[in-house]
């Protein structure tokens, strides 16, 4: 990756007006009170720097899916510019709200310990009315559940001992949700790759990749836990491991937020962070590994592209990987924002905007009658989960669910 | 564009094709009309004396026409209704008032087959407010220079007035998302309450965003005959016309991949065997051909810097002065000499790098070097022709 063109805080030069970013936000589409990407980024950038009293609070209406990025002509970090303003600039400070929504690790460790009582509680209206009431978090929103055994934890006694009778192998940074939501999603990696001969290591460290508690302006937390993260990724890269990862958002917060808006470099190790369906894909492309599938998969698929991952520029791999699956009857869906950006979508001020942003994408759901969305980002199944009833899947676990597992054992003695 | 019309052509000839795209394309400026030459009368008849240095004089007049004449169907193809003869232009009308020449424009837009005689004797202007992208009244002072009457029609909408929370961003494509359904029904209401007698009724571009089906509805529900002029960027049928297009490419079994670019390739012994990009990291992307549409400066497929221009993927072989005083001329309205630089092709739009042909790399569109888009008004042509050229070349190989 050209890092010079990213981290060149002066980008917003090389913007030419020509508001296509505009055109592809899905926020100014949803609320005329938000300035839109151009204004916000390149435009008032020039007059922040003469004087940060020009700092807008309705700069807290982005929902930082880059979307702008991938659309600009000029190569022009308008979502960076967006973001960092935001840090630098904002009077705003977070309060309680934000350090439950954005501490994901620390509310999941208690979450997990009390899980069928949280599962519970957040179910009922009552709870979820205080919590509209008391924390401004919206009680239209169904609340993610909690897992009462931590990924980390099966992990250990059920799967560790056995990682050290492959000879090669890889690192798996399994993120919060895995390990305090949905712990199946990490248990189907490690079954798919143990299948393919690949032994699965967890990081010495791990802690939240911390893209809640950057938009939610906690970046000095969020750059201690970077640190911590990219230091156990240089140590599992030295030992010869490669990163995986199952979210899109995470992957792409350690390869890309991390140097951009909180300056912690990971040049030498930014390469070695990957979604396992792109580690997964190339293996099967250049012939490395073998995948067999059972003959009685059939499932009707559609796969919703997260807006991080259309800034990785990813879906393909993950796509592959699903169209491999001769049960599967593949659907590429529009690729269009859901609304719900991780912890925006939970404010009761953006719940209306959330759910206007994603309704083309609902609809298009609706309307196809499919078996499953696969996507790579929880939040997104999140979202499309409570907003068009339909299963939300990761396409590792869509993958794991198809494989067939002996057989594929036996192709890659 | 060029990317695109060489990407559908060869992927309906049945080639597997790769698209990488850094941003959104130029169509997102389009105005609604391509030009092949931008003349009066028959642009073909000017284009068998441009230099030979041209790209048209690499293609020839014959096949040029030959090309032009199949381009309506090929976007006709995609619902794309394209009106215009290669051998005789008509006339846009740009968002100030000024008529130009045009080769082919889409259907629902304004033209004027003749400048001595304009279609229409009265018109209404529509004149969304606070909608910045279009000025009715420099419209309305270029009708009356052609002795065509008009009047301006206020619209405004509560959805519209919504708008204006955000002035800077009052853009046509903003606009358009809201102008359907009941507010479109209703502004077909105001436009027929307004417009008296005239003979049309001609609006900004601000209808149709995702589709043209809010254009054919309006068109229904206004009484009199209702034709579009452009606004300024961003366009709202160029935004369609880019959709429709790489719709129509992927569903050709064609693989899209925006906001990504290409940052090396690997020649070995003439020939382009692979090229990297930024999203892709180390993965190699292999063909047995490439082609370079990568737009001029403004889309970074050349590069000035304070010394040289060069290409910045592959540092191909690129036609242009060596001498910075001699890139450009003190008069801004002469034509400027490095509007013509771009990279060096053979006959057949082949690429060079270090002197040597590429065999298998060909260029189309404004990375071309040889012509001056603005000055002879032959963008689009250029694009369209050289794009379809190189795909049938390349089926044939």
């Amino acid at each position: 990756m050209n890092n010079e063109q990213h981290t060149n805080k002066q980008s917003f030069e090389q913007c030419v007006k020509c508001t296509i970013c505009t055109v592809y936000c899905p926020v100014a589409a949803a609320n005329p009170d938000y300035p839109g990407p151009k204004q916000a980024g390149p435009d008032l950038e020039r007059y922040r720097l003469k004087n940060p009293r020009f700092y807008d609070d309705t700069l807290d209406l982005c929902l930082n899916c880059k979307r702008c990025e991938v659309a600009c002509p000029s190569n022009v970090k308008i979502g960076d510019i967006i973001l960092s303003a935001r840090l630098k600039y904002s009077a705003k400070r977070p309060k309680l709200r934000e350090y439950i929504l954005a501490n994901t690790d620390v509310m999941g460790s208690m979450a997990t310990t009390f899980a069928p009582l949280v599962n519970a509680s957040l179910k009922l209206p009552a709870v979820k009315n205080i919590m509209d009431r008391t924390l401004a978090i919206d009680h239209h929103r169904t609340m993610p559940t909690y897992s009462s055994q931590r990924f980390e934890a099966w992990f250990k006694q059920h799967a560790q001992a056995k990682q050290e009778n492959f000879d090669r192998s890889v690192s798996y940074f399994h993120g919060c949700y895995v390990n305090y939501n949905h712990p199946k999603q990490g248990k189907d990696l490690v079954k798919i790759l143990n299948a393919i001969g690949y032994g699965v290591h967890l990081l010495d460290k791990e802690k939240c990749c911390g893209v809640a508690l950057i938009s939610n302006k906690m970046e000095a937390q969020a750059r201690r836990q970077a640190k911590v993260n990219i230091n156990s990724i240089r140590r599992s890269v030295a030992a010869g491991r490669p990163v995986l990862t199952t979210s899109s958002t995470c992957t792409f917060t350690m390869r890309d937020e991390y140097p951009h808006v909180l300056g912690v470099d990971n040049a030498d190790v930014r390469e070695q962070i990957v979604l396992a369906t792109k580690f997964i894909f190339e293996a099967v492309d250049a012939g490395r590994v073998k995948l067999a599938f059972r003959e009685d998969y059939r499932k009707r698929i559609a796969y919703h592209t997260p807006c991080h991952m259309e800034k990785l520029g990813w879906s393909i791999y993950s796509t592959s990987l699903l169209r491999m699956i001769p049960g599967v009857e593949f659907m590429m869906l529009d690729s269009l924002c859901c609304g719900i950006a991780g912890t925006y979508g939970f404010k009761r001020e953006n719940y209306p905007y959330s759910q206007k942003i994603g309704e083309p994408l609902f609809r298009q759901i609706k309307s196809l009658g499919v078996d499953l969305v696969a996507t790579d980002c929880e939040t997104c199944k999140w979202q499309i989960e409570m907003s068009t009833g339909v299963t939300v899947e990761n396409p590792i676990s869509i993958l794991a669910d198809a494989l067939d597992v002996e057989q594929t054992m036996k192709l890659n003695k | 564009m060029s990317g695109l019309v060489t990407g559908i052509a060869a992927a309906d000839a049945g080639q597997r094709c790769l698209i990488i795209s850094a941003g959104q394309s130029a169509l997102h400026f389009f105005s609604g009309s391509f030009e092949l030459y931008g003349c009066e009368g028959n642009p073909l008849e000017a284009i068998a004396g441009v230099g030979k240095e041209h790209p048209y004089s690499k293609l020839g007049v014959e096949r040029i026409q030959r090309l032009a004449e199949e381009v309506p169907a090929f976007f006709g193809k995609m619902n794309i209704s394209l009106v215009g003869n290669p051998t005789r232009n008509h006339y846009r009308i740009t968002p100030l008032g000024v008529l130009k020449p045009a080769w082919l424009t889409m259907d629902e837009y304004a033209r004027v087959e003749d400048v001595s005689q304009m279609p229409w004797k009265r018109v209404a202007i529509c004149d969304i407010e606070g909608f910045l992208d279009f000025q009715p009244d420099f419209l309305a002072s270029g009708c009356a220079e052609r002795g065509v009457e008009s009047t301006v029609i206020p619209i405004s909408l509560p959805e519209l007035e919504r708008l204006r929370n955000n002035p800077t961003e009052m853009r046509a494509t903003n606009i358009a998302k809201e102008l359907t359904g009941d507010t479109l029904h209703r502004l077909a209401q105001k436009i027929n309450q307004a417009s008296g007698d005239v003979d049309a009724v001609l609006m900004p571009t601000v209808v149709g965003l995702l589709d043209a089906a809010a254009v054919e509805e309006l068109k229904k529900q206004v009484d009199k005959p209702l034709h579009f002029v452009a606004t300024m960027p961003p366009s709202v049928p160029g935004i369609r016309t880019q959709i429709t297009l790489r719709k129509r490419f992927q569903e050709l079994g064609g693989v899209y991949m925006l906001g990504d670019t290409v940052q090396s390739g690997t020649i070995v012994d003439g020939r382009l065997q692979s090229i990297r990009t930024a999203n892709h990291g180390e993965v190699e992307f292999e063909a047995d051909n490439f082609v370079l549409a990568t737009g001029s400066f403004f889309s970074h497929g050349i590069v000035a810097s304070s010394e040289r221009v060069y290409e910045p993927i592959l540092g191909l072989d690129i036609d242009a002065s060596d001498e910075r005083s001699e890139w450009y001329k003190r008069n801004l309205f002469e034509a400027q000499p490095y509007m013509t630089f771009g990279v060096a092709t053979d006959s057949d739009f082949r690429v060079s790098h270090k002197g040597q042909t590429l065999s298998n790399v060909y260029a189309v569109g404004a990375v071309l070097s040889g012509c001056n888009p603005i000055k002879e008004g032959c963008g689009a042509g250029v694009a369209i022709l050289t794009s379809l050229h190189v795909a049938q070349k390349i089926t044939r190989k």
